[in-house]
């Protein structure tokens, strides 16, 4: 227990020192929605029927360049190797990473995004929908994506490889939750959907952390 | 039975059986193939609907099936190589992966021939469509993974978790493209209805559908005594199979070149 509380202690202030690292992937998500109603017009309606899911693919896309940074450091100055040594298990270790990094990269994508509904004129109820799809699947991209980065986190140039391995396997989640947002926008129910989606979350959740520790094995060979 | 199953694991056991096994899958594969082929494209009656076109089938769905069983295929080996360290299972692993992603690529080519004069359009985001291409995606990041890497012995384990990560999302992959598809597009053009198909059309695809498999079958094996020789070049038993055959000197002297290039 300590080793897992000084893991997430460490890896929550190294994240806060390395704050313009965490920006970046926060303005690529607002630039990529600032692009959308320059290319496609200013039109409220067009832009409330793509909205969910443009900032939803904004969203997986901005992860995916944050998520580098999950193993990467403890890789090369390895901290990872003694994770492995440590007696704590390094399932544990990882969930908690994974929990740290998500903690530090959701969070201000959570702020940030009342703004991106008023640019892309989401009603109300699209936006509760929109925040609860990303609350529940925010965590989901984490914990796969995280097998992805396990694996390439030893190679010289990962981060494209990582998009391709991950982006078909992120589709389902995506498909769920800009259907979410399409019901509240008609005003139906949306709980099927957020029920699946949570289902995903936590079926990954459950066995995610055994493949990104048999992964990261793997990659330190 | 299980010391026996276990001595697969072995490289010189296992060429052994791809040794055995190739010249069969040839020869069901020729003969099935030729057989299929020719009844499916020459004589088979044609469908009152849909004319001659509709003989792609015989090319489409053998190709189709097989593209996802190949992926099983796959994550199967992944999964014994994961499980019980065989490297012959990431090798078949990764001799079986090219093939699937072409099967892919030909059920998709051969798919948008057939929407063409049917549906009119060359692709549509039918579900089934959709699943195929996102398995053709998956099948591409197994294979870029697995290049990615220099030691082979990791790029097959590396490889082995994404076909598994796949496998397992593939019928999430497929029941949320379906759910998508119905509620996005609802009844268009894709309701063709399966009619059941007459017996004189379904014996030739039955003989196709066994032709293209022992024909993928075929074609892993060489591609798999292949990587066998690849990563065994300087063991004993390669030399002593092979020391009247090739050179064995000048292979590995040209293999050395080649890593030198890279």
């Amino acid at each position: 227990m300590v080793a897992l509380k000084s893991v997430f202690l460490k890896d929550l202030a190294l994240a806060y020192r390395q704050r313009a690292e965490l920006m970046q992937p926060l303005m690529f998500f607002v630039l990529v929605i600032t692009l959308f109603p320059l290319a496609i017009g200013p039109s409220p309606e067009t832009l409330q029927r793509i909205g969910g899911g443009v900032i939803w693919v904004a969203a997986i896309l901005s992860l995916l360049l944050g998520m580098e940074r999950m193993f990467r450091d403890d890789f090369a100055d390895g901290s990872l190797e003694q994770y492995m040594l440590s007696p704590t298990p390094l399932y544990m270790i990882v969930v908690v990473k994974v929990f740290t990094h998500w903690l530090m990269h959701i969070v201000p994508l959570f702020l940030i995004s009342p703004l991106l509904a008023l640019f892309l004129h989401l009603t109300f109820d699209m936006y509760v929908a929109l925040m609860l799809t990303l609350l529940l699947g925010t965590p989901l991209i984490s914990f796969v994506g995280a097998i992805g980065v396990a694996l390439t986190v030893g190679l010289h140039r990962g981060g494209v490889l990582l998009a391709l391995l991950l982006i078909p396997i992120f589709i389902p989640l995506l498909i769920f939750a800009t259907s979410a947002i399409e019901s509240a926008s008609m005003l139906l129910p949306y709980h099927p959907q957020l029920a699946i989606i949570a289902a995903l979350l936590l079926f990954s959740v459950a066995l995610s952390p055994m493949a990104i520790a048999y992964s990261l094995k793997v990659s330190q060979n | 039975m299980w010391k026996w199953i276990n001595s697969f694991a072995k490289p010189e056991k296992a060429y052994w059986l791809c040794d055995v096994l190739q010249n069969w899958f040839a020869v069901v594969a020729t003969a099935s193939l030729v057989i299929g082929i020719v009844w499916g494209l020459g004589f088979a009656p044609s469908d009152y609907q849909q004319g001659d076109s509709f003989r792609i089938i015989y090319i489409h769905v053998p190709s189709a099936i097989l593209a996802m069983g190949a992926y099983v295929a796959m994550a199967i080996a992944a999964l014994v190589g994961v499980v019980w360290q065989w490297r012959t299972a990431f090798m078949f692993m990764i001799a079986i992966a090219p093939v699937g992603a072409v099967m892919t690529f030909i059920s998709l080519f051969t798919g948008s021939f057939w929407g063409k004069p049917m549906w009119g359009t060359w692709w549509i985001w039918d579900a089934r469509l959709t699943s195929q291409l996102i398995l053709l995606f998956l099948y591409l990041g197994v294979i870029s993974l697995y290049t990615a890497f220099e030691d082979k012995q990791q790029a097959g384990k590396a490889a082995g978790v994404m076909a598994m990560v796949g496998v397992i999302n593939i019928p999430i992959i497929h029941f949320s493209v379906e759910w998508w598809n119905t509620l996005h597009q609802g009844a268009t053009i894709t309701k063709i209805g399966k009619p059941s198909i007459a017996l004189e059309m379904y014996w030739p695809l039955l003989i196709c559908i066994v032709g293209f498999a022992t024909f993928i079958g075929w074609v892993t094996i060489v591609r798999m005594k292949n990587e066998i020789i690849m990563r065994d070049l300087h063991r004993p038993w390669v030399a002593k199979r092979f020391g009247g055959l090739v050179d064995l000197e000048a292979a590995v002297a040209n293999e050395k070149d080649m890593k030198g290039g890279q």
